[in-house]
């Protein structure tokens, strides 16, 4: 069979338009693939911490605590080598630019909640070379162990030093071991997940169930009617170092 | 046929030198032909999919899990028979088997090494008896 060069021309037109429409027509009736399919309820977990509740118990370790045993995370003395996933700080060093110096003692040398801000464009997981860390829809900052090559470029990245490194094995420094949950090994970065493997089973992170203040509130800040966004519509909140553009999920009543 | 006595001799003497390390852990007792007495579980009679996928396939499945859980969040697994279990090693598999009288022993008899899962994931079983 001859074909024209006119015949050509138009066939392969003709091709060109239907690979076209195929596309188009896929785009309109298919959502996008997996797992990055927009739920008809977006979600983005985040917290409230009541600074006024927490004073009122201040040197109460109850949500370092329960973390802990949750978490296994081990109780190292050498401070360099130290694992942290919630802890406290002074207010002063927490919120340096807050500080007018006649703030009364008691504001300045409060000890105030700290764990990872899951933020919304979170540094850590841009350097992340394996993607072992990544920002889930739903607004957690996510690890994977599996895939941790431990060359602490989140824990350089992060602003707010909530990256711990595993400089040693953990499982000598872990009193009670809760097989629930694994230990982690050495050369791994840790750090909070907000107690994803909670959320799962439709509980609330171990802080906020073990407070005894109730100071943390956890919900979903997409939601506007949830209880976090209800209080950060009443109260004045702060987060920490906003200016940096990480977008913190955690806010602090102060 | 005058070299028969050589080409036997040699021949014997090979099969012994390649066959030697089975006799070696034979006379040491280090192998046997009898397959490893394995611990069953005593309340469940089927695991998430048959044995014989489970011996051929369970490293693949684990990843599987795995990469499930850690990375999509899907902890749901709907097994051949529609039984729905948790995708967890700490949780599905270790609530019925035990790891030292199970995975342990057929690993050993194998000649597999100890995979890494240990090192961050703890055996119920020992981690209970661990605690005073």
């Amino acid at each position: 069979m001859r074909i024209t060069r006119k015949d050509f021309l138009r066939l392969s037109g003709l091709s060109l338009l239907a690979a076209g429409c195929k596309q188009a027509v896929q785009s309109v009736t298919q959502p996008a693939s997996g797992a990055r399919v927009a739920s008809a309820q977006p979600t983005r977990w985040g917290m409230v911490i009541d600074l006024a509740k927490c004073r009122e118990k201040d040197g109460c370790n109850a949500c370092v605590h329960a973390c802990n045993t949750a978490h296994n995370i081990p109780q190292i003395a050498n401070r360099a080598h130290e694992v942290k996933w919630i802890w406290t700080e002074p207010y002063a060093s927490v919120f340096p630019s807050a500080q007018n110096g006649y703030a009364p003692q008691s504001y300045a040398e409060m000890m105030v909640p700290l764990l990872c801000n899951h933020c919304a464009d979170p540094p850590c997981t841009r350097v992340c070379p394996t993607q072992a860390t990544w920002k889930r829809d739903d607004g957690i900052v996510m690890m994977d162990w599996h895939r941790c090559i431990g060359c602490r470029y989140c824990v350089a990245a992060c602003p707010y030093g909530s990256r711990s490194f595993n400089w040693e094995d953990p499982r000598p420094s872990i009193t009670s071991i809760n097989p629930d949950f694994p230990t982690r090994t050495k050369g791994v970065v840790e750090k909070c997940n907000f107690c994803e493997e909670r959320l799962a089973r439709g509980l609330k992170p171990a802080c906020v169930d073990a407070c005894p203040q109730h100071v943390f509130t956890f919900g979903n800040l997409a939601d506007p009617n949830s209880e976090p966004r209800q209080l950060l519509r009443e109260r004045f909140a702060v987060q920490r170092e906003p200016e940096l553009g990480t977008g913190p999920s955690i806010f602090y009543l102060v | 046929m005058r070299d028969r006595v050589w080409i036997f001799a040699g021949l014997a003497v090979f099969v012994a030198a390649i066959t030697c390390p089975a006799w070696y852990a034979l006379a040491h007792g280090k192998a046997s032909s009898k397959p490893p007495n394995l611990e069953m579980p005593a309340n469940q009679k089927e695991c998430v999919a048959p044995a014989g996928a489970m011996r051929a396939e369970h490293m693949q499945m684990l990843i599987q899990w795995r990469e499930d859980v850690v990375r999509r969040g899907d902890r749901r697994f709907v097994a051949f028979n529609g039984k729905v279990y948790q995708k967890s090693l700490t949780g599905t598999c270790l609530g019925c088997h035990s790891k030292a009288g199970f995975c342990d022993r057929c690993h050993a008899y194998s000649g597999v090494s100890t995979p890494y899962c240990w090192n961050c994931h703890s055996d119920p079983q020992s981690v209970a008896r661990s605690i005073p």
